[in-house]
Formats: C-alpha cells, sequence, structure tokens
C-alpha cells in the first residue's frame, strides 16, 4: 500500500491530516463556545489559512489537541475524538456529544493528495461548519452561563460512546478517501436531554477539562474569543468544581433565595452545601429548623407574605397573627428538596426532610415542607406535632441567633417522628402565648360561632399547647349527636403514641428476624405447592 | 453529463419564509464558493480565503452558517425578498418554489449564445402556513428550526457524495465555471429562480423568471 504513494505525497497527506484535525478541533471547540462566529474573507491568500477557509486558532485549544494527538495521526483503530459535555453548576455533568474523526481502510489510490485530497478536506470543513449548528448542543452552548457551561475534551484513542445515553444518534459529516484510508468525520450526539445526576464525570477523569467561560470580558478582542479563566488540568480540581461530597443527592442547591439572615430563615446558598465546613454546618442547622419552622414574632420580614403559611386554626386567627408558621414554600424556588437523612431509618419516613451537613453531623429532624403542608392543610387542631417544634424554635428573634441551637438539639432525636415523642420542653414560663392564661376545660368549644375571637374556650389543656385556641369549629361536624365532637375527638388524639413498627429498634430487629425467616418460610410453601395448586384450581 | 437535481421541501410560516431560504441557499453556496483565484504564471493559481459567520434566525430558533460576503448575502435576499413579494401577493395556497441552479458555460461559435449546461440544482419548494395563535407560532419557531436542521443534514450529505465537479478552470476558463464577479469569494456559476404555484402544481399566471446574472446577454 505504501509503494503507491510516492514519499513527497505521504509527506503532504500527513501534514493535510494534521492540520486537519487541528482545524477541526478549532471548529467544534468555537462553535461551542456559546457565541456567533464570525471571519472575514480574503481575496489575495495568505499563505497561513489551512484549507483555504478562514478559522481562528485558539491557542489553548491547539495546545490541547496536539497534547492529545503527541505526534500521532488518526489511523486505523486510532480515532481523534472531542467530546462535549455540559456541567452545571452545582457540579453535574453530562456528556452532549462526541465528534470522531476517524480512518478507515478503503484506500483511493487514484486521487491527487495535493489537489483533491486538499479541495476535499476544505469542503470537509465547510459540512463541519454546517453541521456544528446543527446538532441540540449547540443551542445549549448558545444558552451557557450561569447555570450551566460546556466543557470540551480531546482524546485519541478508541470512541467511547457509553456516557451518550440511550438512543443517542449519529450524523455523518462526511469522508474523504486517501491513498492512506478513507478519513471519516462524524458526531454522536445525545438525544435524551433529561437531566442525570450521576457524576459522570469523575468517572473518567479527563485528559484535560477546560471550562469555556463567557462570564468575563475578552481582554483581546482581535485575537483569541475565548478567555479560558477557568482553565485548569486533572488534578487541580477544586472542590467548588467537583465537589467533594459523595453523595448525589444534595439537590437543594437548585435555587436558594438569598436574603439577609435577619429576614430569610433559608439564607443557605449554594456555596454552603457546596464545602463542607463545620461552621456551615452550624449555619445550616439554624436555618433548616427555621426553615421548616421559624417563630418569630410579628416582625416577620421573612422573605415574602406568599411563604407564610397561616396557623392552621382558621377561627377567630388573624393571618397576621404572630403564630406564623414559616414554611419555605415551595413557591419561589426555594427548595426543600429532603436532604439525606441524618439517620438511615428515617429515609423511609417522608416526612421528614433531614438536612445532611456534609460533615454529616447530628442535625435536626425537621418536617419538610410537605409535612408541614399536610399538618397545616389536613390535620386542623392537630397542633401539637407543630407545637412541639414550634416550642422548640418559637420566640426566635433570628435564623441565625445562637440560642436555638440548644433547643434544636432537642428534637434531633434519633428517632423518626421525633416531633411526636413526648419531651421536656423548655416552654418559656413567662410567655402567655405559651401558657394560655388558665383556659377553661373543653366543654363546648363549639359554642359561639365561627369568628368569635377572645373566648378562650377552646384552648386545649395540653401543656404542649402554645398556640392560644380561641376558638375550633371544624367544618361541617354537628354537634347535637354525640357527646364528643370532632374538635374535641381531633384534641384528644392528637398525640398519638409512636408506631411500635416505626421504631428503628423494633423495626430493624424485626427486619431482620424476617430476612431470616424468609427461607424456612419459603421451604414450608414449596412443601405445600401441590396443595397451593388445587386450591387455584378450585378458583378457575 | 446528467444533472443532479435534490429537492427540499419546507413547510413556514409567513414570516419564516425569507429566513428559511436562505438557510438553504446559504448553506449550499458555502460548500460551493470558493476563495478568489489567482492565477501565476505557468499555469498555477493561488486561492483566497472564504470567511465564514453565523447567522441568527429572528424567527426561527436556527443558526446558519454563510461564507462571509455581503456581496452574495445581498444578492440573495435580493431574490428571496422578491420571492417572499411574489408569495404573498398569490393569495393562492401559499405554495410556491426557489431553484438554484449551477450551472457552466460552453462557449458556442457565433452566432449561437453560449450555451448553459447545469450541473446540479437545488429546488426547494415551499409551503406557506398561517398560525392563529402565539402558542402554534411558538412551536412552529422550534419545529421549522428541527426541520431546517434536518435539511442542512439532508445538504451535507449531498456535497458530501463528491460526485461531479466541473474541472478547476484554466485562466481563460474560469469565467465558464465560475462567477468571478464577486470581490470576496467565488462561487460556482448560479442561477436563482422562482415559481409560485397552485396546489396542483402548476405555474400560474404570476410565473416569473428572475436570473440573478444575465448571462446571456451578448
Amino acid at each position: 500500500m505504501e509503494t503507491d504513494i510516492n514519499s513527497q505525497d505521504r509527506k503532504d497527506l500527513d501534514k493535510f491530516i494534521k492540520f486537519f484535525a487541528l482545524k477541526t478541533v478549532q471548529v467544534i471547540v468555537q462553535a461551542r463556545l456559546g457565541e456567533k462566529i464570525c471571519t472575514r474573507s480574503s481575496s489575495s491568500p495568505t499563505g497561513s489559512d489551512w484549507f483555504n477557509l478562514a478559522i481562528k486558532d485558539i491557542p489553548e485549544v491547539t495546545h490541547e489537541a496536539k497534547k492529545a494527538l503527541a505526534g500521532q495521526l488518526p489511523a486505523i483503530g486510532r480515532s481523534m475524538c472531542v467530546e462535549i459535555s455540559l456541567k452545571t453548576s452545582e457540579g453535574d455533568s453530562m456528556e452532549l456529544e462526541i465528534w470522531c474523526l476517524e480512518m478507515n481502510e478503503k484506500c483511493d489510490k487514484e486521487i491527487k493528495i495535493s489537489y483533491t485530497v486538499y479541495n476535499r478536506l476544505s469542503l470537509l470543513l465547510k459540512s463541519l461548519l454546517a453541521i456544528t449548528r446543527v446538532t441540540p448542543a449547540y443551542r445549549l452552548s448558545r444558552k451557557q452561563g450561569h447555570e450551566y457551561v460546556i466543557l470540551y475534551r480531546i482524546y485519541f484513542g478508541e470512541v467511547q460512546l457509553n456516557g451518550l445515553g440511550e438512543g443517542f444518534q449519529t450524523v455523518r459529516v462526511g469522508t474523504v478517501g486517501t491513498p492512506m484510508g478513507t478519513i471519516t468525520l462524524s458526531c454522536a450526539y445525545r438525544i435524551n436531554l433529561a437531566f442525570m445526576s450521576t457524576r459522570q464525570f469523575e468517572r473518567t477523569p479527563p485528559i484535560m477539562g477546560i471550562i469555556i467561560d463567557h462570564f468575563v470580558d475578552r481582554p483581546y478582542p482581535s485575537s483569541s474569543p475565548m478567555h479560558p479563566c477557568n482553565y485548569r488540568t486533572t488534578g487541580e480540581d477544586t472542590g467548588v468544581t467537583y465537589p467533594s461530597v459523595e453523595d448525589s443527592q444534595e439537590v437543594c442547591t437548585t435555587s436558594f433565595s438569598t436574603s439577609p439572615p435577619s429576614q430569610c430563615v433559608f439564607t443557605v446558598t449554594k456555596a454552603h452545601f457546596q464545602t463542607p465546613t463545620p461552621v456551615v454546618t452550624d449555619t445550616l442547622r439554624v436555618p433548616m429548623a427555621g426553615l421548616a419552622f421559624s417563630h418569630q414574632p410579628a416582625a416577620l420580614g421573612v422573605g415574602s407574605a406568599d411563604l407564610a403559611y397561616p396557623v392552621v386554626f382558621a377561627a377567630g386567627l388573624n393571618t397576621t397573627h404572630p403564630h406564623q408558621l414559616m414554611v419555605p414554600g415551595k413557591e419561589g424556588g426555594v427548595p426543600l428538596a429532603p436532604n439525606q437523612p441524618a439517620h438511615g431509618a428515617q429515609a423511609d419516613q417522608e416526612r421528614l426532610a433531614t438536612y445532611t451537613p456534609s460533615d454529616g453531623a447530628h442535625c435536626a429532624a425537621t418536617p419538610s415542607s410537605e409535612d408541614t403542608e399536610t399538618v397545616s392543610n389536613s390535620s386542623e387542631g392537630r397542633a401539637s406535632p407543630h407545637d412541639v417544634l414550634e416550642t422548640i424554635f418559637a420566640r426566635k428573634v433570628g435564623a441565625f441567633v445562637n440560642k436555638p441551637i440548644n433547643q434544636v438539639t432537642l428534637t434531633s432525636l434519633d428517632i423518626p417522628f421525633a416531633m411526636f415523642a413526648p419531651k421536656n420542653l423548655e416552654l418559656e414560663d413567662a410567655d402567655p402565648m405559651v401558657n394560655p392564661p388558665d383556659s377553661p376545660d373543653t366543654e363546648s368549644p363549639l359554642q359561639g360561632s365561627l369568628h368569635s375571637d377572645g373566648s378562650s374556650g377552646g384552648s386545649s389543656g395540653n401543656t404542649h399547647d402554645d398556640f392560644v385556641m380561641i376558638d375550633f369549629k371544624p367544618a361541617f361536624s354537628k354537634d347535637d349527636i354525640l357527646p364528643m365532637d370532632l374538635g374535641t375527638f381531633y384534641r384528644e388524639f392528637q398525640n398519638p403514641p409512636q408506631l411500635s413498627s416505626l421504631s428503628i429498634d423494633i423495626g430493624a430487629q424485626s427486619m431482620a428476624e424476617d430476612l431470616d425467616s424468609l427461607p424456612e418460610k419459603l421451604a414450608v410453601h414449596e412443601k405445600n405447592v401441590r396443595e397451593f395448586d388445587a386450591f387455584v384450581e378450585t378458583l378457575q | 453529463m446528467n444533472c443532479r437535481s435534490e429537492v427540499l421541501e419546507v413547510s413556514v410560516e409567513g414570516r419564516q419564509v425569507e429566513e428559511a431560504m436562505l438557510a438553504v441557499l446559504h448553506t449550499v453556496l458555502l460548500h460551493r464558493s470558493t476563495g478568489k483565484f489567482h492565477y501565476k504564471k505557468e499555469g498555477t493559481y493561488s486561492i483566497g480565503t472564504v470567511g465564514t459567520q453565523d447567522v441568527d434566525c429572528d424567527f426561527i430558533d436556527f443558526t446558519y452558517v454563510r461564507v462571509s460576503s455581503d456581496e452574495l448575502d445581498r444578492a440573495l435576499r435580493k431574490v428571496v425578498g422578491e420571492f417572499k413579494d411574489a408569495l404573498r401577493n398569490s393569495g393562492g395556497d401559499g405554495l410556491g418554489q426557489m431553484s438554484l441552479e449551477f450551472y457552466q458555460k460552453k462557449k458556442s461559435r457565433w452566432p449561437f449564445s453560449d450555451e448553459c449546461i447545469p450541473w446540479e440544482v437545488w429546488t426547494v419548494k415551499v409551503h406557506v402556513v398561517a398560525l392563529a395563535t402565539e402558542q402554534e407560532r411558538q412551536i412552529c419557531r422550534e419545529k421549522v428550526g428541527e426541520k431546517l436542521c434536518e435539511k442542512v443534514i439532508n445538504i451535507v450529505e449531498v456535497m458530501n457524495r463528491h460526485e461531479y465537479l466541473p474541472k478547476m478552470p484554466m485562466q481563460s476558463e474560469v469565467d465558464n465555471v465560475f462567477d468571478t464577479g464577486l470581490r470576496d469569494v467565488q462561487p460556482y456559476l448560479y442561477k436563482i429562480s422562482f415559481q409560485i404555484t397552485d396546489a396542483l402544481g402548476t405555474s400560474v399566471t404570476t410565473t416569473m423568471r428572475r436570473l440573478i446574472k444575465d448571462t446571456l446577454a451578448l
């Protein structure tokens, strides 16, 4: 094969292929910078524009490409690949495209190197220019910015298409036959753009990973359009970019409203979640507590009013009553996605959202927003669980005040539904709201109208109550049939005992026992197979 | 020789006609343009450099690449504008087509005029739809963008077959193969024409044939 091509042609061909590879990388990377590319035509040949196309050379990109090639050329079995991936500000990444420059064995002996091959390579580059604007990643790259950036990686060797997800599509840009083989340029691109939070980027450490960053102004507008201010190579990854936390459940960071600490209780910003420092932990705790309940006295400049859920007790209560439950609402995009629970057994508890500071320290068991919604929306009168927590977190001056930490730890018990567990509360005795002035027993809370205020008849004798229940009239309940009315029923059964199956020890034990007994049970069942079959037949 | 013929079809809204046509025509011409030839002695020549630029469409979620030549762009916009006006004035079903024809001139002996022999013809059929709601228009934006992406891939596929291309001419013949009238790039000789058709595909009274280059002028 090699004897058919003379050495000069061979040299030319190698040179053409080498520069073609470099220009290919430039075109692809420049197409993913997120900007419109514009180069000028020049009627007089400058001699430095390969393939008669004005394609700028970004020095870093050339450098990386040369490094990847390491003096080799694409050959059979050795392809040059440019991988384009997307990386969000939280650190999740996803491969979008793989551009492959390959060589196969099909040779075209007759073709003229210096003329036809060269022109066809030029045509192929033009096709590449067109195709790079047409794949889905182009539109994504034009919109990159604060939420995500587009990265590229060049590697040489075998093509790896695993990261593209299911059903990726391939588009062939073109081929050029040469006496040494046929050069093929193609692109495999992801179709399924549903986001995956797996750390693919960390699975295969890139040879290089350069972030194409557009936040910064170009210092050299006339030359390189790209400002690689986040240029870094493997091994220099900072914690910010690749968070060291292994669990991928830190999804709370999607959107946080950052407000001054005195106002908004959820001032946790993304940074907090990414840097696991004790300071952050503390900070996390308090607002976590406050995230669920922040009981602040009237000056509740907490975020926005729409985040406040009025206290459940509808009757007679003003929504601007200080007993406002501050719940991190779903509106405003404040996430309250449950994080990894602090303790394994609580994992199933959908109603508990516990925030895991990255150091895994003990954290408050706080109800999730769903929980509070459930509680607040459905169980009118079931104030006790709230009360417990509210007692703990009530009367806080601000979200980040140190005082609540002690109170927080009160409820950071190692059991699910900690809020239901009876505990000693540090009530502020002096507070009239916590200890309502002697409330008459609940004889007829239904006397009076729905809107009667002032009558504290509904106040429960339950010391867990720190609400002043003025009146409690459950909707649609009649008071003349049974001696016990709905409201009383609710109050009496507010504090159900903890379910035995939910306690860790018992649960764990029974689970273990169950698992152990399974083989025996299976054996027994197998023995009785015939009976079962007969039974089934009787059914048919 | 046989003339290669490729047909593309698009369905667009009225205001998208121009951009869709320009996108297709520019993509084809990108592949069919070279730098300016500079002939030296001994029959060798050097080729100028072709620049490219991205063009964002206003009414379609699409970006295409064209050669950086304002003259060429102006010429295309002119004829596409006429096509759009003709479509609008036709009042018919909104069906029309544009043809981009690449040809070679063959000198004939006097008194016969030069022959124009096409070697590649691209036909773009356009169907104009009218949309009622803003939501439909938004969907149309995206859909037409995706369609145009497919068209670009089709065009590139055809280009890549490396089928017949005119031989590189000597200096004396260059005007028979290339359009040397532009300042910065040199596309193959081409002409663009369009027709407004009714649903049956026959041309109606508003058929027009416009030539960009009046190559038949003697």
